[in-house]
């Protein structure tokens, strides 16, 4: 299978408030589970072209999973070696499937999350014969939501006031946010943000930070923070109400859909789940009280 | 009117190891500017010399980040929480 399909995109029946629709468009119909699948796609087709792929080409990539999950498929059937560099504190079934897929898996340290992973990543680039796509500063990132989830979701509606989506890269709020403005100029693009500053205890400064090249701020309307209480309440409630078996950055951008939606009197919010729940079932977060999901989620990589 | 401000890790050391801190303020600005007073290096990390926020740092006013409200200059009409993060990846 060489192209992707166009994902469903369902309305949130039960949790769309009076006068409001709240559409979600579910990218775990993907093939290997996540959004993802579209970034590495469209950065290795592109790479191709470029003719940056040779018979030596070995790729490596800095991923909190679930974009090293969708390369590693494709390395796996164009015959590439493939390393993932991340950060140690991911779920076990993220790991297992990278192995799954034939992966090497090179750790950073935890408290650096995803920062440290591309720190580390373009160290090991710099010394070795390495082709890494990059998907925070590779353009074909924003581009494959810019032709595929943002014109997949205007070709659907007539109408969107709002659109809803998690931050990592920046690139589904840039993509696939442009393609949706085109159509509809009015619309609020909303960046979903979770909490991970909170968590990277290794930053040592300020200057630590990381600002994806490809995510330019000034492009979003409103930013809004999301606890990782509430992140976990909210991807419950998708499967308890909706009964969508949502991994955590679906519930963030739940939560953040529903502080937009409650702000209308009528009106469309389009949202973008990400992955499914399935690879998150050993993080704890769908069991138990929340305080104690989040305790045992607190030191794990969930975005 | 007395607002909560939690600081991420890296910022505990200029607040004498706490996770949060109260400042008092009817703007963002002015409440950093109340946080100076007390924590002087905590100041120097949320603001540039030139008055700014710098760009590796967000705050979030009640979960929402000022830069697209009104910046430091965003009124703060009851007490609130304001939330300091640096910028991460994610993906």
């Amino acid at each position: 299978m060489t192209g992707l399909p166009a994902t469903p995109l369902v309305r949130l029946d039960s949790l769309s408030p009076p006068g409001v629709d709240i559409y979600a468009k579910l990218e775990w119909a993907l093939p290997t589970g996540s959004i993802k699948d579209r970034i590495a796609v469209a950065m290795l087709e592109r790479a191709r072209s470029e003719g940056r792929i040779t018979p030596q080409t070995h790729l490596l990539e800095p991923s909190s999973g679930n974009t090293g999950i969708a390369l590693a498929r494709l390395a796996l059937m164009w015959g590439i070696p493939f390393t993932v560099v991340m950060a140690e504190g991911a779920s076990a079934e993220r790991i297992q499937t990278l192995e799954t897929f034939g992966a090497e898996i090179i750790y950073s340290p935890r408290d650096e999350g995803s920062n440290g992973a591309v720190r580390l990543a373009e160290q090991i680039v710099s010394s070795g014969d390495y082709l890494m796509l990059n998907q925070y500063e590779n353009p074909a990132n924003a581009e494959a939501h810019y032709r595929g989830t943002g014109r997949e979701i205007v070709t659907e509606l007539e109408r969107i006031d709002a659109f809803v989506a998690g931050l990592g890269t920046g690139g589904t709020l840039m993509g696939a946010g442009a393609a949706i403005r085109e159509s509809f100029p009015g619309v609020q693009v909303v960046a979903a943000e979770p909490p991970m500053g909170e968590l990277i205890t290794g930053l040592r400064s300020i200057d630590d930070g990381y600002i994806p090249p490809i995510f330019n701020p000034d492009r979003l309307d409103r930013r809004i923070l999301v606890r990782l209480a509430s992140t976990i309440e909210h991807t419950r409630l998708l499967l308890s109400v909706e009964g969508l078996f949502a991994g955590p950055s679906c519930g963030a951008a739940l939560a953040v859909a529903l502080r937009v939606a409650t702000g209308m009197r009528s009106g469309t919010v389009v949202t973008i789940f990400p992955d499914a729940g399935w690879k998150y079932l050993s993080t704890g977060i769908y069991t138990g009280a929340i305080e104690e999901a989040v305790q045992g989620a607190t030191n794990q990589i969930l975005w | 009117m007395t607002h909560t401000i939690r600081l991420p890790t890296l910022f505990r050391l200029h607040a004498g190891g706490d996770a949060s801190v109260t400042a008092r303020g009817a703007t963002v600005g002015e409440a950093f500017s109340d946080l100076g007073k007390r924590y002087p290096g905590l100041a120097r990390q949320l603001l540039d010399p030139d008055g700014s926020v710098p760009v590796f740092v967000n705050v979030f006013l009640n979960d929402e980040d000022i830069r697209y409200l009104e910046g430091l200059d965003t009124p703060i009409s009851e007490p609130s929480e304001i939330t300091i993060l640096p910028s991460v990846a994610g993906g």
